[in-house]
């Protein structure tokens, strides 16, 4: 196959690519320039767009022998994932960025003017297990990132190679640094690429402005405190609230009302959901018959919990819950996966969650 | 391997590398008063006296540097420090915006830390900058410090007319420095004929070697260091000689002026064949620049081996990529240091849109250019032209 490997300048990809090479494809690497002010990240951004990081593919894909190129995707970053970012936190939800990533830009924009040129699929350094169209969590649980590949459709996997769903990330650094890969010990790439301190608040404070409103407890109705703008807060979260209530209970934010910039609170026996409502669903192959028995997956690093699926009358799906969830938010995926111990988890598809 | 890329480096001349390889054998540091000493400091002005004869200079007129990027933040900034030293009302800087970034960015750094000001010259459709418009940007020359024009631009090849261009300098009393870098041994030089105070011209576009440059100054013209040391080249330049990269560059520029004319003959001739053939494939296309038969000054008006083409609704990267798939090497114009290609100064600068330049390619022959490679270039073209199109254009 001629495959193009994305490669971030990171360890992972790079691997991808070598393995690549091994299997026999005719390999181009390209590096997809997000940033769209490169000047910005060159000092201490780690993530996967500063100058260095173009340079350390640029060093494996020499090494490797193969055609390397950037590709300036900054626009389309930023109109498709940092502006939607920025406009899913100012609507009360929580987005999932790198899932946006991989659902507009590297499957997408990049998968499909890769198709244009000429390539057969794109190869990249996810964990995750992709075999016959057939998409499953990584061997190793702690680095799987099928999550954030939920969203894909079986078009866009058709068009995708993971070569290192079935090796550990050690596996995956020992490849490295058999082949004397600089990039063996550099360190992973933190969250959110665009956010490289990781202050994910003041970033969204820099571009929102102070939007103060009250903080709301639910069980009185009582405004309780103030807060500096609803988009720093998340549906579960318990440090930071910068209240104490009365009882001295903990508290977890329960909702967020981004009109009136609301931000309610409750202790935990509030926080709990038994059902999770999403909107329309994609699938990562045949849509699948439904009511169905499967696991959910709530959130990036969530444990799945098993649940009955069902349709709603509006196109979405209504996810019934075994044990109670705290930590439900608007705006993250519920990822649905069919157990496999032995092959592993297999993907079905994801909802985006709603309420 | 089709390498039609000769503006971005050229290979080395057999002669180039004979009289280099001769000369790394050798020990010898030309500031040494012994023997060896003797013999190195010797050679290289052996070469200093055949690389002004080369480009119409005096000996003493030329200074060794580390290539054209040496020699152009040199030539702007040694300059402008020592006329506005001699007059602090010299403030200001008149060039063009189509220059290569190794003046752009001296000038821009002088305009943001040193107090510099900067007008820019209007240029023709062309690429080209007429006397006219220096006079207007001058005015009666009181405050500026210098003017820099190149001679040939790297990317659209377009020739402008220095003599001419240098008379006018100095009716305002101004000097002229000119980047000449792609300009010697393709168009005639004469350093001294032409008028011009400051000349910048590099090895490894001519045959020579990479890294070893020149300025060619005029004694008369007052220029502060950017190294300090040793006062080697008449304590503008300080730095112990590369005697072996001084013989190489002397040698790649004589060898690259004696054969001047035949061989721009001889390319002109590949480089108009190539254009005609990627017209006939794909007749929408757009040459930037000035016409290919353009003389100025009784020479030629654009570079011999100079193709600069706009594929409309094509992008430049993705021809290149798939170009370099097929073993024809060119270039999209000058790649940013992170590899992000945006839409090139030059073309921007003479008024064309951000899609045409995104869409261009520069081809470049020199002189191991023969008709294989334009047949080369042709065979794959159309194809790849209509690929790039399906593509698109990632931003419009
Ligand atoms: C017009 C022009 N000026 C300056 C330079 C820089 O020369 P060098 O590569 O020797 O530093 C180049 C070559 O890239 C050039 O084309």
């Amino acid at each position: 196959m001629r495959v193009l490997a994305a490669m971030s300048g990171g360890v992972d990809s790079a691997v991808a690519a070598a393995l690549a090479v091994d299997a026999g494809h005719d390999v181009t690497g390209v590096h997809l320039a997000l940033s769209p002010d490169r000047q910005t990240l060159r000092s201490g951004a780690r993530g996967c767009c500063s100058v260095e990081d173009a340079h350390d593919a640029r060093r494996v894909a020499d090494e490797l022998g193969i055609p390397f190129y950037v590709w300036d995707l900054a626009e389309r970053f930023t109109a498709d994932v940092v502006d939607d970012f920025v406009a899913e936190y100012a609507a009360g939800r929580t987005p999932n960025p790198c899932l946006r990533c991989n659902e507009k830009i590297k499957f997408s924009a990049v998968l499909d003017r890769a198709r244009a040129l000429g390539f057969d699929a794109v190869v990249t350094g996810h964990h995750a297990r992709l075999a016959d169209g057939v998409l499953r969590r990584s061997v190793d649980a702690a680095k799987d990132q099928s999550y954030v590949l939920a969203v894909l459709t079986p078009e866009q996997l058709a068009g995708a190679v993971f070569p290192l769903g079935g090796m550990t990330k050690e596996r995956v650094r020992a490849i490295a640094a058999e082949r004397g890969f600089a990039v063996a010990t550099k360190a992973d790439s933190h969250d959110i690429c665009f956010i490289p301190d990781g202050d994910t608040r003041g970033f969204l404070t820099r571009r929102l402005g102070e939007q103060p409103g009250p903080l709301v407890d639910a069980a009185t109705g009582e405004t309780v405190g103030e807060h500096s703008g609803a988009y720093g807060f998340t549906v579960g979260q318990r440090r930071g609230l910068g209240v104490s209530v009365g009882d001295q209970r903990p508290r977890y934010v329960l909702g967020i009302e981004p009109v009136s910039r609301t931000v309610t609170i409750g202790t935990a026996d509030l926080a709990g959901v038994s059902e999770v409502r999403t909107g329309a669903p994609t699938w990562t192959g045949a849509a699948p018959r439904l009511p169905l028995r499967a696991q959910v997956q709530l959130r990036a690093h969530g444990a799945p919990v098993p649940c009955a699926v069902d349709a709603t009358g509006d196109g979405g799906l209504a996810i019934a819950l075994d044990t109670e969830q705290r930590g439900v938010a608007p705006g993250q995926s519920a990822v649905l996966y069919l157990p496999d111990a032995e092959r592993g988890d297999r993907v079905l598809g994801q909802g985006p969650v709603t309420r | 391997m089709t390498y039609l890329d000769h503006a971005a480096t050229t290979p080395v001349l057999p002669e180039v590398l004979a009289a280099m390889t001769e000369q790394l054998g050798r020990v010898g540091n030309a500031s040494s008063l012994h023997a060896s000493g003797r013999a190195a400091r010797r050679t290289a002005e052996q070469a200093r006296e055949r690389l002004a004869a080369a480009l119409g200079a005096r000996p003493s007129e030329v200074l060794f540097t580390g290539g054209g990027t040496e020699s152009d933040n040199l030539a702007v900034k040694g300059i402008f420090w020592a006329r506005r030293e001699a007059d602090p009302q010299r403030r200001r800087i008149v060039t063009s915006p189509v220059e290569h970034h190794a003046v752009l960015d001296s000038v821009e750094w002088l305009a943001k830390h040193d107090g510099a000001e900067v007008t820019w010259l209007a240029v023709e459709p062309s690429g080209r900058v007429t006397p006219g418009a220096l006079r207007e940007a001058l005015g009666d020359g009181t405050d500026v410090a210098l003017a820099s024009v190149m001679w040939a631009n790297n990317e659209i090849g377009t020739v402008s007319d220095l003599a001419a261009l240098a008379a006018v300098a100095h009716e305002a009393g101004v000097p002229l420095h000119t980047d000449a870098v792609q300009a010697v041994g393709q168009v005639p030089v004469d350093f001294g004929a032409s008028g011009v105070d400051a000349l910048t011209m590099t090895g490894h576009k001519l045959g020579g070697p990479m890294g070893a440059g020149a300025l060619l100054l005029r004694r008369d013209a007052s220029c502060m260091p950017l190294l300090h040391g040793g006062g080697q080249e008449r304590d503008v330049r300080s730095g112990t000689l590369d005697v072996a990269a001084i013989v190489g560059l002397a040698v790649a520029a004589d060898v690259a002026v004696a054969g001047r004319e035949d061989r721009a003959e001889r390319l002109a001739g590949l480089r108009d064949r190539l254009v005609a053939g990627v017209v006939r494939q794909v007749p929408d296309v757009q040459l930037n620049g000035a016409p290919l038969d353009d003389v100025l000054a009784g020479g030629p008006g654009r570079l011999p081996g100079n193709a600069h083409l706009s594929f409309p609704g094509a992008e430049g990267d993705a021809l290149l990529m798939l170009l370099d798939a097929r073993e024809v090497e060119c270039s999209t114009g000058s790649a940013c240091s992170a590899g992000v290609a945006r839409p090139s100064h030059v073309l921007l600068g003479v008024g064309a849109d951000a899609d045409r330049a995104r869409s261009s390619l520069r081809f470049t022959l020199g002189t191991t250019s023969t008709d294989a490679d334009v047949d080369a270039l042709l065979d794959v073209i159309a194809p790849v032209v209509e690929r790039a199109r399906r593509a698109g254009m990632s931003r419009s």
